[in-house]
């Protein structure tokens, strides 16, 4: 993506009329995007819902098998990023770069150590063979098909941590920007729309922790 | 007064592969999509003969039963995927819609883009499928069978995911577009009707699309991993894959009728010569279409083994649908009332369109209750009905649209006479093919089959017969289209006298920034005494 | 602050474009202060506490119930302040709430199937009626692979 500084993004792009009908744009079309991953996590909620239903016992039974205070971990460490990544948006709205490179610096940390807790939880359960479909091999669950819980289980933390992944990479690339100074208090709409993003994220894991974790 | 085709216009400036290529210009990504669209309506048409050639006899002429059940899982995936619901939005959609309502371009051009690109990059992964040797489980993929077919499920569903974001990206843009960049004076009420069309279509392609996503992502995952989640011996459940599939697919239908409908709405006016009729029903039936359509997607499941309750609710909702497109119906009767009509090739087909739209939405509806469901589903009744919705209305309102707005869009008309026959050929065609399946599928010829009973005879080879005739239709149009680029006379601003932005405030072919000073509306849409006429 | 209705208006508060009278582009980009996120973030962490702690005692259904409610007001916290849906244009309410209400739709509808089955007629699986049309013809050479025109044995109960 070539630009000439005379028409950087920060300037106004040539068919709006002014920088605030641009701005208003952007954040309305990242509402809608944000709607489309509503809707495509909303599948897996949708199975999740249909699958307890059907067996509450196993998913009693199998959800025993995941780690609490990891899980509460990983929700308390995602606030603090959410924390973090509207600091940084604010610090930018108030001119403070810096400080904003400083907090996009720390919801990133806090998101890869999300992923660090992720990867031990994943790699306990790959030991044990408590794997979804035809892998799962653990025999300490009580109930016919475990494994259903643990198909939707890893279908749907497996899918949140790409998220997670695909946001790393999205603030990486605003810290990036920030640092060539592409953002000032007028212009920082990427860094917005990031945040949004981020929020989103935070929102379906805040939903995942109890109906994963804390099952009755 | 000597018509002159503008020199500074979209398609010869800027210059240069590269900045086609890179284009943000909404018209040269229009083009763009025109070009991958009819390649894959090519596709599609060609596997559609093939079908139809083997099916004139009942028993294995051409070709065995493996190649026949990929040749119509191709044929749906393709028109549907590849052609049907790119086609309106992202070809005449993305021309028009900046145009109607006074914009420079859409909200996201460079979105606007990726999404061709990433058509185009989807569509390579459906081209690998086939090169693979193609799927076998019918467009629909039902698990189990694709679950467990040993054909080249995965490449397709890819394909087809990769697909989706192309549609949601166009619609994302759409909605935007028209929230935020309407030219003063273009308040919501005096958009054109097509631009209403559109809107609703990108709700639908907002909403929906991902949820088909999440669908072939479990059919991956399911292919890969066998998780067990459509699987019974694992507790899963198959019918579960229908839900997923058919919460997006019905709406994919909507996606390819409403712009279609869009079209027609401009198309009736416009040759009548009169203004809409129950402008702001027609305005909110587009929006009413778009939500009750998520309403009813268990109508496709009626005997799947979903519960009985549901399908009364769906049968129910079922009906419910059918009366926005009725509205519209009765109101575009109501314009063409007392109005001066001509029967320029447009409005041949939006006249095709009234016809072959209300037959084959009317059996829908019979096909909603579920108790003549039960007998028709899977049979050629349920083909007839689609074909005549998707290609008597979709198509036949594109075609409609293409030969409307061809002169605004390459600055020639084209040869009138010739591009009337082939619309009344392709119309005859058409119901010399699909017809007779009707009568098919009520004597209890099952869909999807290779071989048939003889009985069954004399109705396959007319209905293969028509589909030769349409394929003639179709070429013949090519060729029309394509020689009024050295032939045709040139067009002017606007040869048909129509009152919409596109027509009144921008040259044959438009400027690459569409309108010289920014547009002041101050009339409506369908004000045709306000507009100075062109003689054409 | 935006006006709710400024999605509805195309060219934001100037007459037209290029009339660039927006001399004041940071108006409507409300900051909030400091305190309001440091706050709404410690809400967070004790709602998590809570839900965490209410898990723990058995409430039978009312344990996903319970946990939903405070779920939900967690997220719809992050979503009226630190996205800004509280003080920014409505129309992103609207845009929220219906991937909401569509998701409920698709939830709902499917479940009507899903714990209705068998509701209303038992699901038997009944006998081909030997007396069917198909069955009728006898011409061996047209069938691939196994002879169709056989009729089934009859499973009378």
């Amino acid at each position: 993506m070539t630009a000439h500084p005379a028409t950087y993004r920060r300037d106004l792009l040539e068919h709006y009329s002014d920088p605030s009908q641009q701005r208003d744009s952007a954040k309305l079309g990242m509402w809608i995007f944000l709607l489309t991953e509503i809707l495509f996590f909303g599948g897996l909620f949708c199975a999740y819902a249909i699958y307890r239903a059907w067996n509450p016992d196993i998913f009693y039974n199998a959800h025993k098998s995941l780690d609490l205070h990891l899980g509460a971990l990983n929700t308390v460490v995602l606030i603090c990023s959410s924390v973090t990544m509207a600091l940084a948006i604010r610090s930018i709205q108030l001119d403070r770069v810096k400080a904003g490179i400083g907090f996009l610096f720390a919801t990133l940390s806090l998101a890869a150590v999300f992923l660090v807790v992720k990867f031990f939880e994943y790699s306990h359960k790959f030991h044990l063979g408590q794997l979804p479909g035809k892998f799962y091999t653990y025999a300490g669950i009580k109930g016919t098909n475990p494994h259903l819980f643990f198909s939707v289980y890893f279908s749907m933390t497996g899918l949140h941590a790409l998220h997670v992944i695909a946001g790393m990479t999205a603030i990486s690339w605003m810290i990036y920007r920030a640092s060539r100074k592409h953002f000032s208090a007028q212009y920082y709409t990427p860094v917005e729309l990031t945040g949004m993003y981020w929020h989103l994220v935070d929102m379906v894991w805040i939903f995942l922790f109890p109906l994963l974790y804390l099952v009755g | 007064m000597e018509l002159t085709i503008p020199v500074h216009n979209y398609l010869r400036e800027p210059k240069g592969i590269k900045s086609w290529l890179l284009t943000t210009d909404h018209k040269r990504v229009a083009i763009l999509y025109l070009i991958s669209v009819l390649v894959s309506f090519l596709a599609g048409g060609i596997f559609a003969l093939l079908i139809r050639l083997e099916l004139i006899g009942p028993g294995a002429d051409l070709m065995t039963a493996d190649t026949y059940n990929k040749l119509f899982t191709l044929h749906g995936a393709v028109m549907i995927f590849l052609f049907l619901i790119p086609a309106t939005p992202a070809v005449l959609g993305n021309f028009v819609l900046p145009l109607m309502i006074g914009a420079k371009d859409v909200a996201f051009p460079r979105l606007n883009l990726a999404s061709w690109y990433i058509y185009f990059f989807g569509s390579i992964f459906a081209v690998v499928s086939i090169y693979l040797g193609g799927v076998d489980t019918g467009w629909t993929f039902y698990t189990p069978y694709s679950t467990q077919s040993t054909t080249s499920v995965i490449p397709m569903t890819l394909g087809i995911f990769i697909l989706g974001f192309s549609s949601i990206f166009t619609g994302l843009n759409f909605i935007v577009t028209v929230h935020k960049l309407r030219a003063p004076g273009m308040t919501w009420f005096r958009m054109p009707l097509m631009v209403w069309a559109l809107y609703a279509t990108a709700v639908i392609q907002v909403l929906a699309t991902p949820v088909l996503a999440i669908t072939l992502l479990l059919l991956i995952l399911e292919r890969l991993f066998d998780i067990g989640i459509f699987d019974p011996l694992m507790g899963g459940d198959p019918i579960l894959f229908q839900h997923f599939f058919w919460f997006y697919s019905h709406p994919a239908v909507y996606i390819m009728i409403l712009p279609g409908m869009g079209i027609i709405s401009e198309l009736i006016s416009v040759f009548s010569h009169r203004k809409i009729f129950g402008y702001k029903f027609i305005a909110f039936s587009s929006l009413a279409i778009a939500f009750l359509g998520f309403l009813v997607w268990g109508h496709h499941m009626f005997v799947s083994g979903q519960s009985e309750f549901a399908s009364m609710i769906f049968s129910l909702l079922t009906f419910l649908v059918a009366i926005p497109s009725g509205v519209k119906i009765f109101n575009w009767l109501a314009t063409m009332y007392k109005g001066s009509i001509t029967f320029e090739t447009p409005m041949l087909y939006a006249l095709s369109f009234l016809l072959l739209f209300a037959l084959g939405g009317l059996t829908g509806i019979f096909l909603g209750a579920l108790a003549t469901d039960v007998h028709l589903h899977d049979t050629y009744f349920v083909v007839a009905h689609f074909h005549y919705v998707m290609v008597g209305g979709a198509v036949m309102a594109l075609l409609g649209g293409i030969h409307y707005w061809w002169p605004k869009m390459f600055g020639r008309m084209y040869n009138m006479f010739w591009s009337s026959v082939a619309a009344v050929i392709i119309f005859i065609g058409f119901n010399v093919t699909f017809f007779p399946q009707f009568l098919l599928g009520m004597r209890g010829m099952p869909r999807r089959y290779f071989m048939y009973q003889p009985q069954f005879q004399s109705l396959h080879d007319i209905s293969s017969l028509g589909a030769f005739l349409m394929g003639i239709g179709f070429v013949i149009v090519a060729i029309v289209l394509f020689s009024s680029f050295f032939k045709g006379r040139i067009a002017g601003a606007n040869p048909w006298g129509a009152a919409t932005l596109e027509w009144t405030n921008t040259t044959s072919p438009p400027g690459t920034h569409n309108f010289e000073t920014t547009p002041e509306v101050t009339h409506g849409p369908y004000d045709f005494d306000k507009v100075t006429n062109q003689s054409t | 602050m935006l006006s709710p209705y400024s999605m509805l208006s195309p060219y934001g508060r100037q007459g037209c474009y290029g009339a660039d009278m927006s001399a004041n582009s940071k108006k409507g980009t409300h900051i909030l202060p400091l305190r309001l996120y440091l706050g709404i973030g410690i809400a967070l962490l004790i709602l998590t506490a809570a839900t965490v702690t209410i898990s723990q005692i058995p409430l039978g259904p009312y344990n996903l119930v319970v946990a939903m409610c405070i779920a939900t007001i967690k997220a719809l916290l992050v979503a009226f302040f630190f996205m800004h849906l509280w003080f920014d244009n409505k129309f992103y309410l609207v845009i929220f709430g219906t991937a909401i209400a569509f998701l409920g739709i698709f939830v709902i509808l499917t479940m009507f199937d899903t714990m209705r089955r068998g509701d209303i007629y038992q699901e038997v699986a009944q006998p081909i009626q030997p007396e069917a049309v198909i069955y009728e013809k006898a011409a061996p050479d047209t069938t691939r692979d196994h002879d169709t025109t056989r009729a089934l044995p009859s499973e009378h109960e």
